[in-house]
């Protein structure tokens, strides 16, 4: 330990707390990254990963604790950028109307002047040829016409590159969730001789394989701190997961033992070709597991057209759906909270296809008691409601339709724990009474309450928990991939 | 030889120009002259300059729906200040490059939608030239006359202003490194801004070029006609968003091109003038452009989703 301290600090970021609204995203994390080692940061949603990575890059400035950069206070995009901090994000962040040159003139402000265009594309391709010897890119290519891969590499290339000064410290956020094992290991290879050479690396990755042969210290947190941070050598596959995990809160739900029995309403093939298939049947709650962005929404997206046409209102819909993001796609702003809730059953509230307002009015009053919504008048604007009990309007619009099957897209995100006890209640009596409930839920708290679980990875099924299999410890083992990408 | 996609997408709105072009010539044979060719895009190259101006805040994936009248404006400032006091004039043009970088400031800060705050500004700008000019009148400055008159050997004027204009605005908009930053606003505004540049100064500096280049149409359309009105130019707001179209650009992600944007206001004034030999009455113009502009857009859109499927094999 004692010549870790004494190795200079790239950057320190010491009790850090961020806190969105009542959520709090990091709740007095510490990550210290030194010069010339690699650090890697694994944990599952909603740990902290993305918002401590943010703090570091500059985009979001702690609302309490010291963030260093070699050794002094500074905030900012800039400051971060001028003290060699770069950042690959997860999703893309080239500008697709660009070419590959022009993209490494946006990252590099050095390149202006005469003939910027020249060095910028030689910069790009030594750097290319440097990191992923043997590709094919052509530098002079917008990045619209590269493949999802290519993005990646040249994204990944224009962070290591530069010209008077080289980075000091990379951020990687998932860089090899697009790239093929190949590529893969190119990248891991060039991220040590980067790290020899005496630069560092952030490295944060599902596939624990790679965090575990690249890295030299593991960080792991949870819930917004860090709970582990030992050298990597001192872990394994098996106790990287059991520190991701949370073996304190296992409670117990009386399930129902209904799994299975019921007559089969959803199904659908194999997805990308591998994993398993997914079945649905009458009374149960599926869940869909695995990490943020794995193909669970894709999943209910196609599971929803499926049955419903793109371009006819079907008279009788089977289905409805729970956005997950409220303000863009689930709640009309400028509505009532009345308006919200009915919209979905219009068409078994109206006579003659005008809207019957005293059914609608019976309807949205038996809503409101048999789900709580905390107000005094349905009439007022939905915006009037706090976000919990906006989400339970959302709820009560697709229960409120006679569809047996609900989809959820992660509806929970941001709702109070009281809100979420009311709508796990609600779900469980619905269910009782026949309804099948599908539930894509980044919170590992909801998944314990599933009948049965589909744990996503690389946007296939790798697995299926049933009933007391669903353990935290277990979706974490099938939503990180032990050995190399796929 | 692999052919990049922009230079694609630059093949429909030339092809329709040349088209358009020989359609007029097989009609009007005389047309094919120094003269000829001089009257028939005259009028092009003010249209030109305000295509290249809502080419500038399109590509920041805004929309300018003031164009018309601050080009209108503009007009009534060249046919009276410029021309009787010039250094009030000019200090009138700064003021509304400053206004035109301000818009851009307001719309960025405070995440308005470009069209409602331009389409207020129209008023504003109409108001303005009504003010200035109550009545048809004032005259235009002697050199924007000559310039717009000039006859240079072999090449009528309207052409090489054409690819003057387009030769420019390529080196700015395609070329420069500073062309990069402002399509890059367009094409992701949170990467431009998490490699630490301003979007904000980007935006403001955008508007300010495109408050430029209006200005320069306004001057030019003062320097053909020799006196302005206050509503000299209404029709170049959707003249201009019509000839970025049509020269390939897109509404938003920061595709644009320059030299399709001058192409496509040389195509939008062609077509007025081919309606006219083909003897179609006034009453029928509009909607014959409109058919016209259709026609292009749809041959693009094929044209884009052949280029798509390609991809996909």
């Amino acid at each position: 330990m004692t010549e870790t301290l004494k190795r200079q600090e790239v950057v320190a970021a010491r009790g850090v707390r961020v806190t969105f609204g009542a959520v709090k995203a990091l709740d007095g994390a510490d990550l210290i990254i030194h010069a010339g080692e690699c650090v890697g940061l694994v944990g599952h949603n909603g740990a902290g990963k993305s918002t401590i990575v943010n703090v570091i890059n500059g985009g979001l400035t702690p609302h309490e604790g010291s963030l260093t950069y070699g050794g002094s206070e500074a905030h900012g995009i800039s400051a971060a950028r001028a003290n060699g901090v770069r950042c690959v994000f997860q999703e893309l962040s080239l500008c697709p109307n660009l070419t590959v040159g022009e993209n490494a003139r946006i990252m590099h402000a050095e390149l202006k002047g005469w003939a910027w265009r020249s060095r910028a594309l030689a910069l790009v391709e030594s750097q290319l040829k440097e990191i992923f010897p043997g590709h094919a890119i052509d530098c002079d290519s917008t990045v619209d016409d590269l493949s999802i891969a290519e993005r990646q590499m040249v994204e990944i290339a224009i962070s290591f590159a530069g010209i008077d000064r080289k980075p000091k410290l990379v951020i990687l956020d998932e860089p090899t969730s697009s790239l093929d094992a190949g590529l893969a290991a190119q990248l891991m290879a060039y991220i040590r001789k980067f790290v020899g050479d005496g630069g560092s690396v952030l490295l944060i990755s599902h596939i624990l394989g790679e965090i575990l042969s690249t890295s030299d210290r593991i960080v792991v947190m949870k819930d917004g701190r860090v709970v582990a941070d030992r050298t990597a050598k001192e872990f394994s596959t098996h106790s990287l997961v059991e520190a991701m995990g949370n073996v304190v809160r296992e409670q117990e739900f009386s399930r129902t033992a209904a799994v299975r029995s019921g007559q089969q309403v959803l199904s659908m093939p194999p997805r990308r070709g591998h994993g398993l298939a997914f079945e649905a049947y009458r009374g149960e709650i599926i869940g869909l597991a695995g990490l943020g962005g794995h193909g669970q929404t894709e999943a209910l997206l196609d599971l929803y057209l499926d049955r419903n046409s793109n371009w006819w209102p079907t008279k009788r819909r089977e289905i409805a759906f729970v956005a997950g993001d409220r303000s863009l796609n689930g709640t009309f702003p400028l509505w009532s909270i009345l308006k919200n809730l009915s919209i979905a059953s219009l068409g078994q509230l109206s006579t003659n296809r005008m809207v019957d307002k005293a059914r609608e009015e019976t309807l949205g009053a038996a809503w409101k008691q048999r789900i709580e919504i905390r107000t005094p008048d349905m009439g007022n604007r939905i915006l009037s409601l706090s976000g919990g009990n906006q989400q339970k309007v959302l709820f009560a619009r697709a229960l409120a339709t006679t569809a047996s099957t609900v989809l959820m897209d992660d509806p929970m995100r941001g709702v109070d724990i009281g809100t979420k006890q009311e709508v796990y209640e609600i779900l469980r009596s619905e269910a009782a009474s026949g309804r099948t409930f599908i539930w894509y839920s980044t919170e590992m708290d909801e998944i314990r309450l599933c009948d049965r679980v589909y744990v996503f990875r690389e946007g296939a099924i790798m697995a299926e928990l049933l009933g007391d299999e669903i353990t935290e410890k277990n979706v974490l083992a099938a939503s990180f991939s032990e050995g190399e990408a796929a | 030889m692999k052919i990049s996609s922009s230079t694609v997408r630059l093949i429909i709105p030339a092809a329709s120009l040349v088209l358009l072009l020989a359609a007029v010539f097989y009609m009007q044979p005389r047309a094919m002259s120094y003269t000829g060719l001089n009257l028939l895009f005259n009028l092009a190259v003010p249209i030109a300059l305000a295509t290249i101006a809502q080419m500038l805040i399109m590509s920041v994936n805004d929309l300018d729906l003031s164009m018309g009248t601050f080009v209108s404006f503009c007009a009534c400032v060249s046919a009276t200040f410029l021309q009787s006091s010039p250094a009030l004039g000019i200090l009138i043009f700064l003021g509304a490059i400053a206004a035109y970088a301000l818009i851009g400031v307001v719309i960025n800060i405070r995440d308005l939608p470009s069209i409602v705050v331009t389409l207020g500004m129209s008023f504003v700008w109409g108001g303005l030239a009504v003010l200035i000019l109550p009545s048809p009148g004032g005259t235009a400055p002697t050199w924007a006359r000559w310039l717009m008159t000039a006859k240079p050997p072999l090449v009528p004027m309207a052409i090489v202003a054409s690819i003057l204009i387009a030769a420019v605005t390529h080196y700015i908009v395609m070329r420069s490194s500073f062309g990069v930053l402002i399509r890059g606003v367009g094409g992701n505004d949170r990467s431009v801004e998490r490699a630490g540049w301003s979007v904000l100064g980007l935006r403001a500096a955008t508007y300010a070029l495109a408050g430029f280049f209006a200005i320069l149409a306004g001057i030019a359309l003062v320097g053909l006609t020799t006196s302005a009105d206050a509503n000299i130019a209404l029709r170049y707001t959707l003249l201009s968003i019509a000839g970025v179209i049509l020269g390939g650009g897109q509404f938003v992600g920061g595709k644009v091109s320059p030299i399709g944007a001058v192409i496509g206001a040389l195509t939008l004034t062609l077509a007025g003038s081919f309606l006219s030999f083909m003897r179609i009455s006034p009453d029928w113009q509009i909607g014959a452009q409109g058919a016209i502009l259709i026609v292009v857009l749809a041959l693009r859109l094929a044209l884009n989703r052949l280029e798509k499927r390609e991809k996909s094999q």
